[in-house]
């Protein structure tokens, strides 16, 4: 079968499920009896190995299949959960992405066995094993060479307490409990799908308590000719047996009531029923008063457990990124079309009343058509935080500290293309808190800090732009050892470096090949991150600034903005040419007269209601004329970032409209200033001036 | 107006197969022809109004808008070192097919197509000093009318001054 086809839904899902696992496995370390945890550990490894089998992926088939056979255990109780396992389980994972990285770049999972990791696997399974009293992996070879046809051979079954259990409850409630064999024809060649729809059948009749072998060894045709149920229902034995039967390919299907005490490893269990027993009957009389048997039933069923704990899955459609930018550009074309038309019409002049009522409503229907598109493409950045909490458990042991990690807001949305970004320069941040900024036990004993040290991950959304903060409760950045490297390093002079303010000495920390680590790590301090990190916040057109305090810890603001490709923008004109201003960086816009502008340090600044902000001509910046003389009023677009501000003086508004941002191509090397183009009603361009940059 | 729309059909219909010949346009620039090697050709628009872009070289004149998308245009007249255009009637911008994108050059007209066996060209190396003969690969002999045939590789080059 050609599943190549396939290829791009497997590496999908198989990241989601390892995402998942870790996520999981990180949580059992916390709560190692998590039973819904447990759960979804096992259904997350099982479909791993099934679509790895799908698809022809034998090694990593074969680890999972291992990793599910050590869950399947501990799902029943054999096996606890010990650190050394989830720390075999992590290797399992890293092993597992290794493939998945490999069929992602070549389509082949590679030749690595990972044997060590299987070994180690198979060691915590029987290590397990020998403690459990019977392994339903084991028990299906021995009978099918022990007994010859099976008579009575659910006598055999082992049972475990919870399944007893639930067949005293069922008893109880005055249904009926069957064992039933089932051996299929000799001649059947498709055993495990005959199988499958004979426990389809039966549970068309009732509830499959056991099976042996296990419904997942029979359905991967693990087993010779016949399997045995135990079987509750509320029909008789005749129709559950003539359901089996009439599953064609069956030999023979034989079946009784299932007497408990017959069953071979019921003694063991009773002992411990017993105490379960008095538990219960205390239970039911407190539970009386309800009279709800049912659902009192349901709820000490704890085979049943993994019903409630599966999540609420998303209903939601894979869609092709491309897909989207086609829509997200028909979008465009319409805002485009639209503008045309508010501008056609203000020039037909006062004749066409209806049309602007039209016109108004297309609007209003391409504005929520557009934030449709926007939203469809927004994901939530728990995609790419979710990896985090096992990186930082991981780090903590590489460099011996004790950390957590809290995190917040991870549903907070971004663009497609901002999310898949995001994730390395905020894993640089993470480390670099963990390695850097996070102090040794010892001098976090003596400062009187909690030993074990907090990194904070929030994320929030703050007008236009996603806000992501990495915080650290740890020692700061050191300004004076980065001035004294800075020094060192050359990058600047002794003298420049007494007038640098506290910031500009941060800043320095963003410089290429700039590493304050006094020793090389594994982890962080090989010159490479920080420069990195904002030249990829840059190019995703936002920023990054940091807060630090010595001794208390620092805090890396990133800020993004929320979409990419439409924007809401200020017309203005310059020197008789348009410009548009993201709205999103302006806060006021000012009458300032001439006399009102001071100089500090030969800059041009006002005094904003207590404010002093620089002004910057854009007369001056983009090369052209002012048209208005100097006597006028001055027109100031007072625009913010971060906490600094600064003043636009530009000659004439035009007013709020939506614009299309469009790339100016390559061969315009862009000023830094200005970030791209927008084509206008009439049809003209007009250039976007980016305020950040112009600060 | 009539000769441009029979050349830009031909650019669309450029797919004819010619043998080892290729069918150049060719432009005037000044009192020189110079031929553009049709398949590079996207299309030619007449002179438009265009937004000049502050803080880059001067031979980049501006950008246009080309049915929704972004195009830069330059003048190929500075950029060889020539005197500034004169934008007249029959100024037109050709918009040339880039691997970085499209990127339109302004001439002072264009005047025919004509198709030059590869026998008609004898190719020419740059001459090394900067001027309009490091932009032109070739000579193409058309009846008794000299081509020179632009290299467009070296004419959308940044200057790297």
């Amino acid at each position: 079968m050609d599943v190549s086809q396939y290829l791009e839904i497997f590496l999908d899902e198989t990241k989601e499920h390892l995402q998942n696992l870790n996520t999981q496995i990180l949580n059992l370390e916390s709560d190692p009896e998590n039973e819904n945890t447990i759960n979804e550990i096992f259904r997350a490894a099982h479909s791993l190995k099934g679509m790895a089998g799908t698809m022809g992926y034998e090694r990593m088939k074969t680890l999972t299949h291992d990793m599910e056979n050590v869950f399947s255990e501990v799902r029943n109780g054999k096996l606890k959960v010990q650190p050394e396992m989830i720390d075999v389980l992590f290797q399992c994972l890293d092993a597992l992405e290794e493939y998945t990285q490999n069929i992602q770049n070549s389509a082949d999972e590679g030749t690595n066995d990972n044997q060590p990791i299987i070994d180690r696997l198979n060691e915590i399974l029987n290590g397990g094993m020998k403690a459990a009293p019977a392994a339903p992996a084991a028990a299906p070879a021995k009978e099918a060479s022990v007994a010859p046809a099976g008579e009575e051979k659910w006598n055999d079954i082992s049972l475990e307490e919870s399944q007893v259990r639930v067949i005293h409850e069922a008893m109880k409630m005055g249904k009926k409990v069957y064992g039933i064999n089932v051996v299929v024809q000799d001649s059947c060649i498709l055993k495990a799908a005959r199988a499958f729809l004979v426990f389809k059948a039966i549970e068309e009749k009732g509830e499959i308590i056991v099976s042996s072998p296990s419904a997942q060894d029979v359905e991967d045709e693990r087993f010779d000719k016949d399997f045995t149920l135990v079987v509750v229902t509320d029909n008789s034995l005749a129709d559950v047996i003539k359901a089996a039967e009439n599953v064609s390919e069956i030999a023979k299907v034989t079946g009784d009531n299932l007497v408990l005490e017959k069953n071979k490893n019921y003694a063991a269990i009773e002992a411990n029923l017993k105490a379960y027993e008095a538990v219960t009957e205390k239970q039911s009389k407190a539970v009386a008063v309800a009279d709800d048997k049912g659902t009192k039933a349901a709820a000490k069923t704890p085979e049943k457990k993994q019903t409630p704990g599966k999540p609420v899955v998303n209903r939601t459609v894979r869609v092709d990124i491309e897909k989207l930018d086609v829509l997200m550009n028909l979008v465009s074309e319409l805002i485009i079309a639209k503008n045309s038309l508010v501008s056609a019409s203000s020039l037909e002049g006062t004749t066409s009343g209806g049309v602007n009522e039209h016109i108004e409503y297309l609007e209003s229907v391409t504005t929520n058509l557009h934030e449709s598109v926007m939203k469809v493409r927004m994901v939530p950045i728990e995609s790419v935080v979710n990896k985090f909490p096992r990186m930082i458990r991981d780090l903590s042991k590489t460099l011996n500290k004790k950390m957590e990690l809290y995190m917040t807001g991870e549903e907070t949305e971004l663009d497609r293309t901002v999310v898949d970004e995001i994730g390395d320069p905020l894993m640089h941040l993470l480390r670099n808190s963990a390695d850097h900024g996070l102090e040794s036990a010892e001098v976090r004993a003596q400062r009187g800090k909690p030993e074990v040290g907090s990194i904070f991950l929030d994320a929030y959304q703050d007008g236009n732009n996603v806000v992501i903060e990495v915080r650290d409760d740890g020692n700061g950045i050191d300004t004076e050892a980065v001035k004294n490297k800075a020094i060192e390093r050359g990058v600047i002079t002794p003298e420049q470096a007494e007038n640098m303010t506290d910031k500009e000495i941060v800043d320095l920390l963003f410089l290429p090949s700039f590493s304050t680590a006094k020793k090389v790590t594994d982890v962080s301090g090989r010159g490479v991150g920080l420069d990195v990190v904002k030249s990829k916040i840059e190019s995703l057109s936002g920023e990054v600034e940091v807060k630090t305090k010595l001794g208390e810890g620092s805090t890396w603001i990133i800020r993004l903005p929320l979409t990419l490709a439409i924007i809401q923008s200020l017309m203005v004109v310059v020197g008789g040419e348009k410009y548009a201003i993201s709205l999103g960086s302006i806060q006021t816009i000012e009458d300032i007269a001439p006399s009102e502008i001071k100089l500090v340090q030969n800059e041009e600044v006002i005094n904003l209601r207590g404010t002093v902000l620089p002004l910057i001509r854009l007369s001056e910046v983009l090369d052209v004329e002012s048209a208005k003389s100097p006597e006028d009023n001055l027109v100031v677009v007072i625009v913010k970032k971060g906490d600094k501000m600064a003043g636009l003086v530009i000659d004439e508004l035009i007013g709020q409209q939506e614009i299309v941002i469009k790339s100016l191509g390559k061969y315009i090397k862009q000023t830094k200033f200005i970030s791209g183009a927008t084509i206008l009603g009439d049809g003209e361009v007009a250039l976007i001036l980016d305020a950040n940059a112009l600060m | 107006m009539e000769q441009l729309r029979s050349i830009n059909e031909l650019i669309d219909g450029k797919k004819a197969d010619l043998g080892n010949a290729i069918q150049y346009i060719v432009i005037r620039l000044g009192e020189e022809q110079f031929g553009i090697d049709i398949r590079f050709i996207d299309n030619i628009v007449r002179m438009q109004r265009m937004t000049r872009v502050p803080k880059v070289p001067e031979y980049l004149k501006g950008v246009i808008n080309l049915r929704g998308e972004v195009i830069p245009v330059m003048s190929i007249r500075l950029k060889m070192g020539l005197e500034v255009d004169e934008i007249t009637k029959a100024t037109r911008i050709i918009i040339l097919k880039q691997e970085e994108g499209n990127m339109g050059i302004i001439v002072d007209e264009v005047k025919e197509v004509v198709t030059l066996s590869m026998d008609d060209v004898e190719k020419m190396t740059g001459s090394g000093k900067k001027g309009k003969g490091n932009f032109i690969s070739g000579v193409g002999k058309h009846g008794s009318e000299l081509i020179s045939l632009l290299d467009l590789s070296t004419i959308t080059l940044e200057d790297n001054e």
